[in-house]
């Protein structure tokens, strides 16, 4: 099993949503989150005081996939997330040891 | 006259409520909203027992004197020199609307690291000792400075330019000294965590300033349309003209600025609104939005103190502006004001050849001044050895909120 964690812009999450759910990915948890890259932030300016934002909103979505459907997904994120420009974020992915259902108690692959 | 009041009340709260409390961080949003509705409380009850006749009752040319201690004869008769058509009553409700809103106004200036305590304290001996002496020298019979009734130095002050703006703003200025910066100030710069509650609380002040300024007329009428007009004209080119200034000088026209700009020229037409017609009340305004905008963006940077919400930079500069141009625009066409002996009309302002009413207004703005910052400086060692004034550096942290209130603006998780 493989965990897939991509922060993405905000504005691609209906986009990545959408890729993901037609190839089937039906499970998936999304996070709102603050961060930056090599991407700068911006400044704002309250009553001529200059207030630089560093930290941008992003969004993380976190998915545990079968070894086999990883290519495909990390394909359609690309394919749905990407616009070229510096801020269109990262993929990162990793080994997991083990999946539980709370409900009942199913573990490994059968869990996802 | 009744509709004026409560419209004079929403300014407070939640007028200026929201409009501080949109400035503050969140941690300090409760914190700020209750220094504005505090005094909705404290200052009627002082009021109804000593302010108003301070006030308004006869005196000398300095302070009123106790014969409506406890509101004793405001009743339902008219006071035929204050307000001839309305009730006495109404007079007081009115006017008490003003004493609270004044008080409020200087909570900008301290906001976020004033114990509750110390401001309770604090501000109802302001209202007693600075707020009721002014409203009597400026509006009260025989008041040193009143226009129409025996003054001494005949200020113009329709609605209260140096009785509101530059005492509450003067205060503040003081009141920021003293106190000193906010922890972390200027290093850090505290983003406003709600332009949006500041939006409403704003456009709120803008549409119960109309009882502010049209409402000082006491009586519904044609000199009450033309403050009236006055005030919006003066709020809409002040809008204007603070964006204006702040697109050339940093790059975008803000809301923030928008509406700070409508402030400011709401306050520089406090004292002119009543005595000047639309045009001059758009000078005003233009000149009103690009000088707080300076004051706030500028010089309060270069002298280093922190005025958290703007309350000397708005109030204060724009109160003081305005009535020394009320004494340049001020027209014996839209209210006549000064006769000679034989009953004939006389210029009211430097343009309708009263040059010397300038020194009237002049005289006005140093008084109120020098009252507001002595005053203040007095009470402020005062409350500062008895209750203290400002918070622990550990409250100032956690915020005021939860420090001074035990509750939080925001608890979203629940």
């Amino acid at each position: 099993m493989t965990k897939l964690e991509a922060v993405i812009q905000p504005s691609k999450l209906d986009a990545v949503k959408d890729a993901l759910l037609e190839i089937g990915i039906d499970g998936l948890t999304v996070l709102e989150v603050r961060g930056h890259g090599r991407q700068k932030g911006h400044t704002e300016f309250y009553r001529g005081r200059e207030y630089s934002v560093d930290l941008l909103p992003k969004i993380k979505l976190e998915v545990v996939l079968h070894d086999e459907k990883v290519d495909e997904v990390v394909k359609a994120i690309l394919r749905a997330a990407q616009t070229g420009k510096i801020g269109d974020g990262k993929i990162f992915l990793s080994r997991v040891d083990e999946a539980i259902r709370i409900r009942n108690e199913e573990r490994g692959a059968d869990a996802l | 006259m009744l509709v004026s009041s409560a419209l004079v009340l929403m300014m407070t709260g939640p007028g200026l409520a929201l409009f501080y409390g949109g400035l503050v961080r969140k941690k300090n949003v409760l914190s700020t909203m209750m220094q504005s509705f505090a005094m909705m409380g404290i200052v009627t009850v002082i009021w109804g027992v000593i302010g108003f006749s301070l006030a308004f009752g006869p005196g000398n040319g300095f302070i009123g004197g106790f014969q409506h201690l406890f509101l004793h004869g405001v009743g339902a008769a008219p006071d035929s020199d204050y307000a001839a058509t309305i009730p006495f009553q109404t007079f007081m409700v009115y006017q008490l609307m003003f004493a609270i809103i004044t008080p409020a106004l200087i909570s900008g200036a301290f906001a976020e690291r004033m114990k509750f305590s110390g401001m309770v304290v604090f501000l109802s001996l302001w209202s007693i000792v600075i707020y009721s002496p002014m409203a009597h020298m400026v509006w009260g019979k025989g008041g040193l400075l009143n226009a129409s009734l025996g003054g001494r130095f005949p200020c113009l002050d329709f609605a209260g330019g140096t009785v509101v703006h530059v005492t509450s703003g003067v205060s503040a200025l003081v009141c920021a000294l003293y106190l000193g910066k906010r922890k972390d100030y200027p290093q850090e710069v505290f983003r406003p965590h709600s332009v949006v509650l500041s939006f409403v609380g704003a456009c709120m002040l803008w549409v119960g300033w109309f009882g502010f300024n049209a409402g000082s007329a006491l009586s519904a009428g044609s000199l009450a349309t033309s403050a009236f007009v006055a005030t919006h004209f003066a709020a809409a080119a002040a809008a204007l003209s603070w964006m204006a200034a702040e697109w050339i000088i940093a790059g975008h026209p803000s809301a923030l600025g928008g509406i700070s700009g409508a402030v400011a020229g709401l306050v520089a037409i406090t004292p002119a609104a009543g005595f000047v017609g639309p045009m001059p009340a758009l000078i005003i305004g233009l000149i009103a939005g690009l000088f707080c905008y300076m004051m706030v963006a500028k010089v309060k940077a270069w002298f280093g103190y922190d005025d958290s919400l703007d309350a000397f930079g708005v109030h204060g500069a724009g109160g003081t502006l305005g009535a020394i141009l009320t004494g340049v625009f001020a027209s014996r066409y839209v209210n006549p004001m000064f006769k000679d002996a034989q009953g004939n009309l006389l210029g009211s302002g430097l343009f309708d050849g009263n040059a010397h009413q300038l020194l009237n207004q002049a005289t006005g703005v140093v008084i109120a001044w020098v009252l507001a910052a002595v005053g203040t400086l007095i009470l402020l060692k005062f409350v500062d050895l008895t209750v203290g004034l400002r918070v622990t550096e550990e409250h100032e942290v956690e915020g005021l909120d939860l420090s001074q209130h035990g509750e939080e603006g925001y608890a979203l998780e629940s």
